[in-house]
């Protein structure tokens, strides 16, 4: 037998065909969710769907909740939920509407101190789930409570008896940050895109479409951020490892304590960063800001590919999860259907997402 | 396998050791796993731990490769005491381990579960990466040289025979075990011709300076590579035997608390 030559083929191993290779990643479902979504739209929907300003329709709440789903995703292949991060939305916006309403700070210091605040509950939330050995499940969903009704007890502290806080726009609109987390990119170029009828337009020359929403831009760049992450760094490894099986893991040297936590205080960074987003957007903060986001962005995980029980599962994927949520949402305003069944083809999805995910991990792992 | 093998065992006597732990106890609870034992490895030298299901052997090296923390007693590297806050310290001292439950991630590749926790990286600060091609080459190298041929370095270990999984573990320690290599049942999954190839590695390493520990239910393949043999029964040492001190029937009535053996196998007609 060669023993020199390392790319030697072994013959008990069939070439395998390009499409038995594809089964064996993570964001196949998510990529063949999206093809069936896109087809049954292209075939029921309005056609103004897939023009420019459709598509950044449905872009916007895909990537509000892709920045959410992406965080998820990291923090499930490293084997934990967090339930907390759809009130921890509305607690960030709150504290962030604080410092910049009432303590008139510029969004230089009210951003990092809005992602610190956040990234220290997520801290604690790690260190109990860690110290007590609880399933981050119910740790969590304490959390879910506690930061949803912090949210509401104290934006009615600040407001005497409201639970919005506004004036967020007047304080913050001609800050020089701004634009890095409100409104639209690349204004210029869709302009002169327009300019010479590349683009739609008004009839009074402007664009249709302003230019790209800046979460997507966010949403993309956090998508290719962490998927390099996962797939090209040490800390990577430890995520799939710590995910996989925590006491191999740490057995074998990988540092699972800091990994969980550090996860923990990213996904709880990521739902301060759409906050900072939401509520630069909307010019005020809502105590209901949020809701129910964390099932939809452990939903988009999943049909990204994540398994429950962790160690498996891919950014990309989550990417996708997210673009396919947001294309049913919005989507089904586009057709005659009721926009109801949003619900119902959500619920489908994640059944199919599980089944499919189920089956895949067999694969990959030859279960026998 | 014969008992008086080719290989050329190492001198322990002078040396000093490179681990040295005292009167170690550990307790679970309410459970006394052990409760004082005494064991020491030298440069050079593979040092057998035997004994029964239960005894304490696991419990023991993992409280010499930092995942447990010693109730009592006092662990020494090269003659500093010293404390393992976690299995990374330990490794970090170069001791690597094979593990009775192996460590492995079987969602994860084999090339991805043998640098976990130690993956080699390429570039700079922010361009600094996980160096896959290196890993990947590195990993088929060193499987390879345990007799194993993997199909690819990407394939998951779950995915992996059971002797298989075993010698990427065995791979992995042996990779990285600078100081001292410990092996927990390592042989237990293992092929005539692995076998042979594990005890020929363990002697391998032994004459570059490497300390073994090596645990194993099988005295023949104890008494093929073994220096010193210590037994451990109920948490307690019953002794350490250079070798040539003592013979393989003794070493296994040690293990098994002689008497019962004997009635066992006489039933058995002295197959065992
Ligand atoms: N984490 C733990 N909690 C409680 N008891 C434990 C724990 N780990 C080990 N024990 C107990 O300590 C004793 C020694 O176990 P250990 O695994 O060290 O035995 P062993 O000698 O390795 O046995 P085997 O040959 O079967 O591998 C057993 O009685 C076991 O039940
Ligand atoms: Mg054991």
């Amino acid at each position: 037998m060669p023993t020199d030559d390392i790319t030697a083929v072994d013959e008990r191993l069939r070439t395998e065909p390009l499409l038995a290779r594809l089964m064996k990643r993570p964001e196949l479902g998510a990529i063949a969710g999206l093809v069936l979504v896109t087809v049954f739209f292209l075939l029921t929907a309005n056609d103004a769907m897939f023009t420019l300003s459709g598509i950044l329709n449905f872009m916007a709440p895909a990537a509000q909740l892709g920045v959410l789903a992406i965080a998820a995703a990291m923090l499930m292949i490293g084997g934990e939920f967090d339930l907390s991060i759809g009130s921890m939305v509305a607690f960030a916006g709150m504290i962030f509407g604080a410092c910049v309403v009432n303590l008139g700070l510029p969004l230089i210091v009210a951003v990092p101190a809005t992602l610190a605040v956040a990234a220290l509950i997520g801290a604690a939330n790690g260190l109990i789930v860690l110290r007590t050995g609880l399933p981050s499940f119910i740790v969590t969903l304490a959390g879910l409570f506690i930061l949803r009704g912090l949210s509401l007890v104290g934006l009615k502290w600040l407001t005497g008896g409201s639970t919005q806080l506004r004036g967020v726009r007047d304080a913050a609109a001609d800050d020089w940050l701004s634009p890095l987390f409100a409104g639209d990119a690349f204004g210029t170029l869709f302009r002169a895109l327009a300019a010479r009828g590349w683009i739609e337009t008004f009839p009074n020359g402007e664009p249709k479409v302003p230019g790209v929403p800046v979460e997507v831009l966010w949403f993309v760049g956090l998508a290719a951020l962490a998927t390099w992450v996962l797939l090209r760094t040490p800390a990577g490894n430890w995520i799939f490892a710590s995910g996989g099986d925590r006491n191999a893991a740490a057995n074998s040297g990988v540092p699972v304590r800091r990994v969980k936590i550090s996860l923990f205080m990213v996904t709880a960074g990521a739902a301060a960063l759409l906050a900072v987003m939401q509520v630069l957007d909307a010019g005020s903060t809502d105590a209901r800001r949020g809701f129910q986001k964390e099932f939809e962005a452990i939903i988009a995980a999943v049909i990204g590919g994540c398994l429950l029980t962790g160690g498996y599962g891919s950014a990309i994927g989550a990417f996708f999860g997210s673009i396919i949520f947001g294309m049913v949402v919005i989507g089904l305003t586009y057709t005659g259907f009721d926009q109801d069944w949003f619900q119902v083809f959500l619920g489908g999805m994640l059944l199919l997402a599980v089944i499919f995910n189920n089956a895949i991990r067999k694969r990959v792992t030859g279960e026998r | 396998m014969s008992e008086d093998s080719t290989f050329h065992h190492g001198g322990t006597g002078s040396a000093n050791p490179i681990i040295e732990l005292r009167d170690i106890e550990k307790h679970f609870g309410n459970v006394i796993a052990l409760a004082g034992v005494s064991f020491d490895v030298r440069p050079g030298e593979c040092h057998c731990l035997l004994g029964d299901n239960g005894a304490g052997k696991s419990t023991f090296i993992k409280t010499m490769s930092g995942v447990h923390k010693p109730t009592r007693g006092t662990i020494a590297f090269e003659g500093r005491p010293m404390s393992f806050a976690s299995p990374r310290d330990a490794m970090e001292a170069g001791i690597a381990t094979v593990f009775q439950d192996l460590a492995m991630i079987p969602l994860m590749s084999v090339a991805r579960n043998f640098f976990m926790g130690r993956e080699p990286t390429r570039g700079w600060g922010l361009t600094r990466r996980f160096d896959v091609e290196k890993a990947n080459s590195v990993t088929m190298a060193e499987m390879r040289k345990m007799g194993i041929n993997l199909r690819a370095p990407d394939q998951a270990v779950g995915t992996l025979s059971g002797g298989e999984r075993q010698t990427v573990a065995i791979a992995r320690a042996v990779h990285f075990g600078a100081r001292v290599l410990i092996l927990d049942e390592p042989t237990s999954a293992l092929g005539v011709r692995q076998t042979a190839n594990v005890l020929a590695t363990i002697d391998k390493v032994r004459s570059q300076g490497v300390g073994v520990v090596f645990i194993s239910h099988n005295v023949r393949h104890a008494m093929a590579v073994g220096d010193r043999f210590t037994v451990l029964n109920r948490g307690k040492t019953l002794g350490t035997a250079r070798r040539g001190e003592i013979t393989a029937e003794e070493l296994q009535d040690l293990m098994a608390g002689g008497q019962e053996m004997a009635q066992l196998e006489s039933t058995l007609g002295g197959t065992v």
